[in-house]
């Protein structure tokens, strides 16, 4: 990847760095989607179908911005597409009899198939990437340098968390979110429709994770290829969970994870190839930890919405 | 007239996501009749279409059961891809290892592995859901990866044939220890082991005492804990079973198909498996019809490539529609009652 030549003259510093500037990279999509789950999980509906969201962000930001030379455009396109297919996920999981799970994952398989589709006719080399932040002036290092390169998707998937939590908190729309979440009959009998309020958190936490699939494709190296987003949707949900349903820790978790990410390929950069597949699939084993860890058959997570996944 | 609903709506599901699916295709100016018509001749109009519908039909009775099965048993499993591919890495090892012994022994036993590899994978998946209260679709999809970083790991290091360059694989079987083909066909005797597996499976869930009891703990888990059942065991049991299941499609794709195991193994059989699970409404004998039905489209993307210049992931993008189609359908099977005159109707 991008640290992987000029890390090693760091020896195992390098894997420091490179696993420090891999979780500020690797961390963007883990952010949105989080937050956006999160925001969906507020409201008491699962979105399981992340991952085909996440899919759809991606090949439309890179379609957009291909085809408008504008990466922006691209991002905002993917938030346009994110919106719907949140749109049609509530009303999905609206319908009588239909289950949040069942939904979820038809629309992984409906995202994905889309996305695929479409994809097959952007067979572009790259697109035009948005444009970097530079914070490693500083440092005469190049990996610390490169390392500190940001998108500008961090700083927003940031400001984004701390605004989920200010809304949560201090609004009357976040009262309302965790209304209908919490006990949707109570919020009924106060008037608010529990079914609007629903909607509209599941489309925009389907428009912030189509922002998490653009970083896919609109960061380095910026090309579409359909294992792109390699179960980072559905890790998400699980992060949720770690989160606590709190915005702020979301960061934090999808800052771990990230780094998590990073792990594998900064140790090849060192040399150590020896189980690159094992070390890459660290994250899947580190999702899992962490559901075991915070999970429990019997109690109700701390922090669950009270009516999570039901009608 | 339950029966006549139960085969109504998934066809009437099929029919109206067929077509959505042709508006699709016909918003892209491709005419949808046209697309209709190569998807019925690529996967049914000739005898040599037909053999290649059996051929993917075959891995998809087995990924179907996966769903099934512990689907009866109240939880839902989407891990097939991943016993699929542990499933074809436990049999490649084992078939390896016997090149010696008797062909048939030697298959018997990659069956074995198959089943142990691919049912501990879903067993374990399930047992993280009851005993931990880890959802089974989450750890499912992340045991997915880990299967295929298994499987990678393992083809491009100790199990590598040094000889397979640019793509890398294992040695391969031997001619006479792999899974033979029906004659003059290239079917192969994988799909005996899908419809048998199938059959097993209708005859486990409608007529033993442990498939009701599976079916009590699936209907209503209070009940079958305060009848004494052994929930975590049934759910287990049941979870292997499916997951024994998607193994053997590993071991068929291995042993017949490709002769060794290479990245193909993750062929996406496991994830159609979900939707063909659904499809047939968890019901094993319907997964022999849908199997057939869905085997049919998979074999129509190359037609629908050359005919009509669609990429192949139209498929997928069909699936897609499909998958919506069936959930919408879900909500019908109440309706429908509702408008045949039903007595509490009136009091309403």
């Amino acid at each position: 990847m991008l640290l992987q030549s000029d890390s090693s003259g760091l020896g195992i510093w390098g894997v420091g760095v490179a696993i420090a500037g891999g979780a500020l990279r690797g961390s963007i999509p883990y952010m949105f989607v989080s937050l956006g789950e999160c925001l969906t999980e507020k409201s008491g509906k699962i979105n399981l179908g992340m991952e085909g969201v996440l899919l759809m962000g991606a090949m439309t930001a890179f379609a957009v911005s291909d085809l408008t030379g504008s990466p922006w455009l691209g991002v905002l396109a993917a938030a346009m597409v994110g919106l719907l297919l949140g749109g049609l996920h509530a009303w999905l999981t609206q319908q009588p009899a239909v289950n949040d799970v069942a939904a979820g994952i038809a629309m992984i398989v409906f995202g994905s198939g889309l996305a695929f589709f479409f994809g097959k006719r952007f067979v572009a080399p790259m697109a035009p990437q948005l444009p970097l932040v530079n914070l490693g002036g500083w440092s005469n290092t190049p990996a610390v340098q490169s390392a500190l390169r940001i998108s500008p998707l961090f700083f927003i998937g940031i400001g984004a968390g701390f605004f989920l939590h200010w809304v949560f908190k201090q609004t009357r729309w976040g009262r309302q979110i965790r209304a209908a979440g919490d006990d949707p009959q109570a919020a009924r009998a106060l008037g608010i429709s529990v079914n609007t309020v629903r909607f509209v958190a599941i489309m925009a936490g389907g428009a912030l994770a189509a922002v998490g699939g653009a970083h896919l494709t609109l960061y380095f190296p910026g090309i579409w290829s359909e294992g792109i987003s390699g179960g980072q949707g559905l890790m998400a949900v699980a992060l949720v969970i770690f989160a606590k349903w709190s915005p702020r820790r979301c960061l934090a978790a999808a800052l771990l994870f990230g780094g998590a990410q990073a792990l594998g390929p900064s140790l090849q950069s060192l040399g150590i190839n020896g189980f690159y597949y094992i070390f890459n699939a660290s994250p899947y084993l580190l999702t899992l930890a962490v559901m075991l860890a915070t999970c429990s058959p019997n109690r109700s997570l701390a922090g669950m919405p009270g009516a999570l996944g039901r009608k | 007239m339950k029966r006549a609903e139960s085969v109504l709506v998934p066809l009437g599901a099929m029919l109206a996501g067929l077509l959505v699916f042709g508006v699709f295709c016909a918003l892209l100016g491709v005419n949808p009749l046209g697309v209709y018509a190569s998807l019925y001749k690529a996967g049914f109009g000739s005898w040599y279409s037909w053999q290649n519908t059996l051929v993917r039909a075959s891995p998809l009775l087995l990924c179907g059961l996966c769903t099934s099965l512990p689907a009866r048993a109240g939880i839902i499993v989407i891990g097939n891809e991943g016993a699929v591919v542990l499933g074809g890495m436990g049999a490649i090892a084992i078939g390896l290892s016997t090149t010696t012994l008797a062909p048939w022994l030697s298959l018997t036993m990659m069956v074995a592995a198959a089943m142990v590899c691919g049912g501990l994978w879903i067993a374990a998946s399930v047992a993280l859901q009851h005993y931990r209260g880890v959802s089974a679709v989450i750890s499912g999809l992340l045991l997915n990866y880990l299967a295929i970083a298994l499987m990678s790991q393992l083809i491009e290091g100790p199990m590598r044939d040094p000889s397979s360059l640019n793509n890398p694989a294992t040695y391969p079987l031997p001619g006479d220890h792999r899974l033979p083909y029906f004659a003059g066909t290239h079917v192969h005797y994988g799909l005996i082991f899908g419809v048998i597996a199938c059959l097993l499976a209708w005859f486990l869930v409608e007529r033993t005492t442990f498939g009701f009891a599976m079916k009590i703990s699936g209907g209503n888990l209070r009940a079958a804990r305060l009848a004494g059942l052994p929930v975590g065991r049934l759910v287990v049991i049941a979870g292997f079973l499916g997951g024994a299941a998607a193994g053997i499609a590993g071991m068929v794709e291995v042993s017949a198909v490709h002769g060794r195991a290479n990245e193909a193994l993750n062929a996406g059989y496991g994830y159609v498996g979900i939707l063909v699970a659904f499809l047939s409404r968890q019901n094993p004998l319907v997964v022999v019809v849908v199997s057939l039905l869905v085997g049919g489209l998979l074999a129509s993307g190359g037609m629908l490539q050359r005919a009509h210049d669609l990429p192949d992931s139209t498929i997928s993008v069909l699936q897609g529609i499909l998958f919506l189609f069936i959930l919408l359908s879900e909500t019908v099977y109440g309706r429908l009652r509702l408008l045949k005159a039903s007595p509490d109707a009136a009091t309403v």
